[in-house]
């Protein structure tokens, strides 16, 4: 009897087994950036930059050389990467706290700076690796192991729309806000994530794509339901769609 | 080597840097060493050189770029001042552990806090002792001249590829902003520097395994197992790059230990010691970790009076003399601080005084 392989693991991903919890979104989300790396056919050169937070692992899960940032640098320790090897395609993957509590600073500069490199940035509206606490996009009344009634304004301010910011940055070649929760969610992702690459590798500039994402351990909900409660209450406060596009068809 | 030129110390120190092979600098203004990063501004882009300057949005970013340019294994430099070291220390901490090479500059200035921008040599304990989280150590160098500043960051550019292991140039505000001739060595050739970096983050060319750069280990027996192997290294630096100056000590009665700019001031107070019939010397501790200890302690005789510790500081390094002295011979000190810069006169009335 012979056999068709249909589905194999892309060669950007190593065969060490994700640390993410169940009906977590990150999976998905590396597996769609090393799909484009073997479809750019970049794999050989180039060089991830991990945060701190649950994805902290992610230079691990990568079959590219890596390294793991102090916590909210990655695009700074990007940026040096690029300025000392300008052919290499360098790529930071981030969260909520890493990219927009701690990093805010670094993120923006590396963007008005039209820094070469692409950013996944996962937003999921709370700390994972820490235990649930409040993330900079917590939602108003949202409940966190510090927000334990609710983020409330008065005391805690409004979720940051780290997309909506970033558009006015002259420097941002592509950006663009998606999720992964549906299938045609994820195949739209894939050629997102495959633009913010182009615009470094086309040299135009900086490009950012933010992934919606489940967190079903510490949002206290079924990966089902959290599905839901993505939907219904996420892409409300975070609208999806391409915020700059300098980088134009790509094949 | 092409003759002498009259330069700025700061300036010295940056062309010294891309004489190494230095071709990435990352920093941000602040006095008193703003004119390293200005002179990077302008020499980088020149068609010998053909380097990336940059000015990072902070001392926290400029680290970071640092951090990043070190693991493409090319020899990289920012420069600071206290303050701004202050700010830097976190990724110093995470380079030390993920074993990354690249040259600091901190121009020392009065502090604490905000301080103000005058010389000062108050940052010996960050230098020397830590400064960020975790066990770890820097190669620290504490030039007394201009010349020496050239000649120690050449060196600290082969040390932190050889040691895999930040290096650390510890001026303060007089040597960053005085004149002096100085002579600077030849250009290195950037191709012999690239089997250096066999280790780093270049990209795989799908000939290799991938390579992981990280500070980082959840598994506490592997974080042991690391931090015993960087202990191993910190061991072979202690053991073989110790540097230290003896002036006029073969028959020194009062042993004056200084560093730095008031290494150099304290040799005109042996000499004016000498002149009244005081058998002074000076002992110059060139790399104040590792610290000369050994050698320090081999003037801790019967025939020795007094070691006398002068510093800009309220009194830093005067700790480790006593480490080397162990209690053998009385260990006396006179500093300054708040960016003042004591006078040969002002010191040797202070070693009458004591004698």
């Amino acid at each position: 009897m012979t056999y068709t392989e249909r589905y194999k693991g892309p060669k950007s991903l190593t065969q060490k087994e994700f640390t993410y919890c169940p009906g977590c979104h990150h999976g998905i989300i590396h597996r769609l950036v090393a799909e484009v790396i073997d479809e750019l056919g970049v794999q050989g050169k180039t060089l991830m930059v991990a945060p701190v937070g649950c994805s902290v692992f992610s230079y691990e899960f990568f079959d590219v050389d890596g390294t793991v940032a102090p916590h909210g640098r990655a695009p700074a320790v990007a940026t040096g990467m690029k300025r000392a090897r300008p052919d290499r395609i360098v790529f930071t993957y981030q969260g909520d706290g890493d990219l927009a509590a701690i990093g805010t600073g670094e993120i923006i500069q590396a963007a008005n700076r039209g820094e070469k490199i692409t950013t996944i940035f996962v937003n999921n509206a709370i700390y994972g690796m820490t235990g649930g606490q409040m993330a900079p996009t917590t939602l108003v009344g949202m409940k966190t192991t510090t927000t334990p009634y609710g983020r409330n304004p008065a005391n805690e301010g409004f979720p940051i729309h780290v997309s909506e910011v970033l558009k006015e940055i002259t420097g941002v070649a592509f950006l663009a806000r998606t999720k992964v929760s549906t299938p045609q969610d994820v195949n739209k992702t894939k050629q997102l994530i495959k633009k913010a690459f182009m615009a470094q590798i086309n040299n135009v500039g900086f490009g950012l794509v933010e992934v919606l994402s489940t967190c079903p351990t510490n949002w206290g909900l079924t990966p089902v339901e959290s599905l839901k409660w993505l939907e219904e209450n996420m892409t409300k406060e975070f609208p999806l769609g391409v915020y700059v596009d300098k980088v134009g068809d790509i094949k | 080597m092409s003759g002498k030129v009259m330069v700025k110390g700061t300036e010295a120190i940056a062309e010294a840097a891309i004489r190494a092979g230095c071709r990435l600098y990352f920093g941000y203004p602040i006095t008193p060493q703003s004119e390293l990063p200005e002179y990077m501004a302008r020499r980088m882009p020149e068609k010998d050189v053909n380097g990336v300057f940059l000015q990072a949005e902070s001392e926290v970013a400029a680290v970071n770029m640092i951090y990043g340019a070190a693991c493409t294994g090319k020899r990289s430099l920012t420069s600071t001042s206290s303050p701004g070291f202050s700010l830097m220390q976190e990724s110093m901490s995470y380079m030390a552990g993920a074993e990354l090479p690249a040259v600091f500059v901190n121009v020392v200035r009065g502090g604490p806090g905000l301080g103000d921008i005058q010389p000062a040599q108050c940052d010996y304990f960050q230098a020397t002792k830590g400064g960020g989280h975790g066990d770890y150590r820097l190669l620290v160098y504490g030039p007394e001249s201009l010349q020496e500043a050239v000649e120690l960051t050449v060196k600290a550019f082969d040390m932190a590829e050889k040691y895999r292991n930040p290096v650390l140039l510890l001026a303060d505000g007089l040597l960053g902003q005085m004149m002096e001739p100085v002579e600077f060595p030849d250009f290195t050739d950037l191709e012999k520097l690239e089997k250096n970096s066999s280790w780093a983050l270049q990209g795989t060319e799908l000939t290799r395994k991938a390579h992981k750069v990280t500070s980082f280990n959840i598994d506490p027996v592997g974080l042991e197992k690391m931090n015993i192997n960087l202990q191993k290294k910190y061991a072979e630096m202690e053991k073989n790059e110790r540097m230290y100056e003896e002036y006029m000590m073969e028959d020194a009665e009062v042993v004056i230990v200084s560093y730095g700019t008031i290494g150099r001031i304290a040799k005109s107070v042996a000499k004016m010691a000498r002149n009244k019939g005081i058998k002074a010397g000076v002992f110059r501790p060139i790399t104040l970790w590792p610290f000369p200890y050994a050698e320090l302690a081999k003037w801790a005789r019967k025939e020795t009076k007094l070691f006398f510790t002068v510093e800009m500081s309220a009194g830093q390094m005067i700790e480790d003399v006593r480490l080397a002295v162990e209690g053998r011979c009385p260990v006396k000190f006179y500093g300054r601080m708040g960016g003042m810069v004591p006078t040969p006169t002002e010191i040797f009335d202070k070693l009458m005084e004591l004698v």
